[in-house]
């Protein structure tokens, strides 16, 4: 706090004790840290297969071959991703007003959103994406209807909107009565106490929550792969069989985490900053 | 003093088999200003909120310029827009800045337009010492100058009658008085004015009417210097030694 302070004035004993024990942390966790490497790199060769794993899924060469074509790959999840977000942020929210509804005349809408969300958050994605993935186009729609992008990302919208409705939801109802009352007190109608009062206040409130789970979608994307369309993962299967080697795999995990960390960093920042405006 | 401009007869309130209003009479008379006091859980707030019809009223007749409000199913936004309400808690909207909170019913609501709503809010600004503050945002503001905006916020609608629902409880002392000023300038400017306040000072320089309110109903009410100085209940007695000490 007054470091420039203290190079002036002598440290007083609270600050020197304080000082001691910092070092002492600090000199114990990188020593843990080292022993605990050392170990790892000594041990794992020891394993019987180590050679063999070694080679099928840490071939440098391998890795430096496939790379550029497996980035490419990820360009296709980059955009089913870019285009799934916004229509999942819509749907979401479309779910979430609706059950968040009061009027008796939109009670089949509000047992709708908790049919929908208790269905599509109880099912494993790829069983969604599987069952309209295969399941609609079987319906022998013609060309370009069939096509398993647009059902694919059908299956990974009506998936993640569950969640993301539900997120929203509870960020209407963390708004705590009194702006209501405030808004209509001032003869908002309801629908105006929601859209300009609520509404903004809720989606601001679970920005955090709803990074991670576009960080999740992110990811997920790649089970698009089960039913057809040839992005990163299918991509990575592809020259796995060709090469007879696990490294495009480790390939491509590298570059989901070359995007999901950052993002997951950024989303946890969000949080603790969400966090500590509150408190 | 002439006109009854809020006339409530045999109002009463419950919530589940909790009796809170039992049969409130009252007549507020055009630019009056009636100060309502008694102990917490007496029922001044819901009283309050029983005027601008946040909370329905179980029983009774609320009349307002002679027409009742109180006509179950009736629809209230236009009733509202004249009844002004400040809470407590201010509840501002933290999202919008000063501004915005006190133009966003106009817009919505009245549907003025920007520049006309924009200028008769800067007007208010001005007119109660916030020229400088109304571009900041509810958390930059002291608890003092929140309250003055919810006030703006609530004359922006142009009501009748303004409710005021123990706006100072929640301010830290040396802030009161601005608040208490903004009511002396109301009242200046002959706002029909209804108040729970535990400020008993205040409401004894400035009230036309003081109601004891004690277990839902009016025990006493009269003019500051009758209720004051010569209380005739012994509940009023007591709860004014309490609270004057």
């Amino acid at each position: 706090m007054c470091r420039s302070s203290s190079d002036r004035t002598p440290l007083n004993r609270r600050q020197i004790f304080e000082a001691r024990q910092r070092n002492r942390s600090i000199v114990i966790a990188g020593l843990s840290t080292i022993a605990f490497v050392l170990i790892l790199y000594l041990a794992v060769p020891l394993a019987p297969g180590w050679e063999r794993v070694k080679a099928s899924f840490f071939n440098g060469e391998i890795f430096v071959k496939t790379f550029p074509t497996l980035l490419e790959a990820f360009l296709l999840d980059i955009a089913i991703f870019a285009w799934s977000a916004p229509l999942i942020a819509l749907v979401g929210l479309l779910i979430a007003l609706c059950r968040s509804t009061n009027a008796p005349a939109l009670f089949p809408l509000r047992i709708f959103g908790a049919l929908y969300v208790d269905i599509f958050r109880g099912v494993p994605v790829v069983l969604v994406i599987y069952l309209i993935g295969f399941g609609v186009p079987g319906l022998g729609l013609p060309r370009p209807w069939n096509s398993p992008y647009i059902w694919g990302t059908v299956a990974l919208v009506l998936t993640y909107s569950a969640y993301v409705a539900e997120i929203l939801r509870s960020g209407i109802e963390s708004i705590h009565p009194s702006q209501r009352s405030a808004a209509i007190c001032l003869g908002l109608s309801e629908r105006d106490a929601m859209r300009y009062v609520i509404l903004p206040q809720a989606v601001r409130r679970v920005v955090p929550a709803n990074m991670n789970m576009f960080v999740a979608l992110q990811k997920d994307v790649a089970l698009l792969s089960f039913i057809g369309p040839v992005e990163i993962l299918r991509q990575a299967g592809i020259y796995k069989s060709l090469l007879a080697n696990f490294t495009p795999y480790v390939a491509a995990a590298v570059i989901f985490l070359a995007v999901t960390i950052p993002a997951t960093r950024y989303a946890d920042y969000l949080l603790s900053r969400e966090r500590n405006d509150r408190s | 003093m002439t006109e009854v401009k809020l006339k409530l007869s045999g109002v009463t309130k419950a919530f589940g088999k909790q009796p809170v209003l039992q049969g409130i009479d009252l007549d507020i008379a055009e630019s009056e200003m009636v100060c309502l006091i008694g102990p917490s859980g007496s029922g001044k707030s819901t009283l309050l909120r029983c005027m601008n019809l946040l909370e329905p009223i179980d029983d009774g007749v609320i009349h307002l310029d002679g027409v009742d409000i109180s006509e179950p199913g009736l629809d209230l936004r236009p009733i509202r827009r004249q009844i002004g309400i400040v809470f407590q808690s201010f509840n501002l909207f933290p999202h919008l800045s000063a501004m915005d909170n006190v133009l966003l019913a106009p817009l919505r609501v009245l549907g003025k337009s920007k520049a006309n709503a924009d200028g008769q809010a800067r007007e208010l600004f001005t007119r109660f010492g916030l020229a400088n503050e109304m571009h900041k945002y509810p958390d930059q503001l002291s608890g003092g100058q929140q309250q003055r905006v919810a006030v703006i916020r609530a004359l922006a609608m142009q009501p009748q009658i303004m409710l005021f629902d123990e706006i100072t409880s929640a301010l830290d002392p040396e802030l009161v008085e601005e608040v208490l000023d903004v009511l002396r300038q109301l009242r200046d400017a002959g706002m029909t004015m209804v108040l729970a306040t535990h400020e008993m000072g205040f409401a004894r320089e400035l009230a036309d009417r003081v109601c004891f309110l004690d277990q839902g109903k009016i025990v006493e009410q009269g003019p500051p210097d009758v209720i004051f100085a010569a209380p005739k209940h012994q509940r009023t007695r007591t709860f004014l030694k309490s609270v004057l000490r």
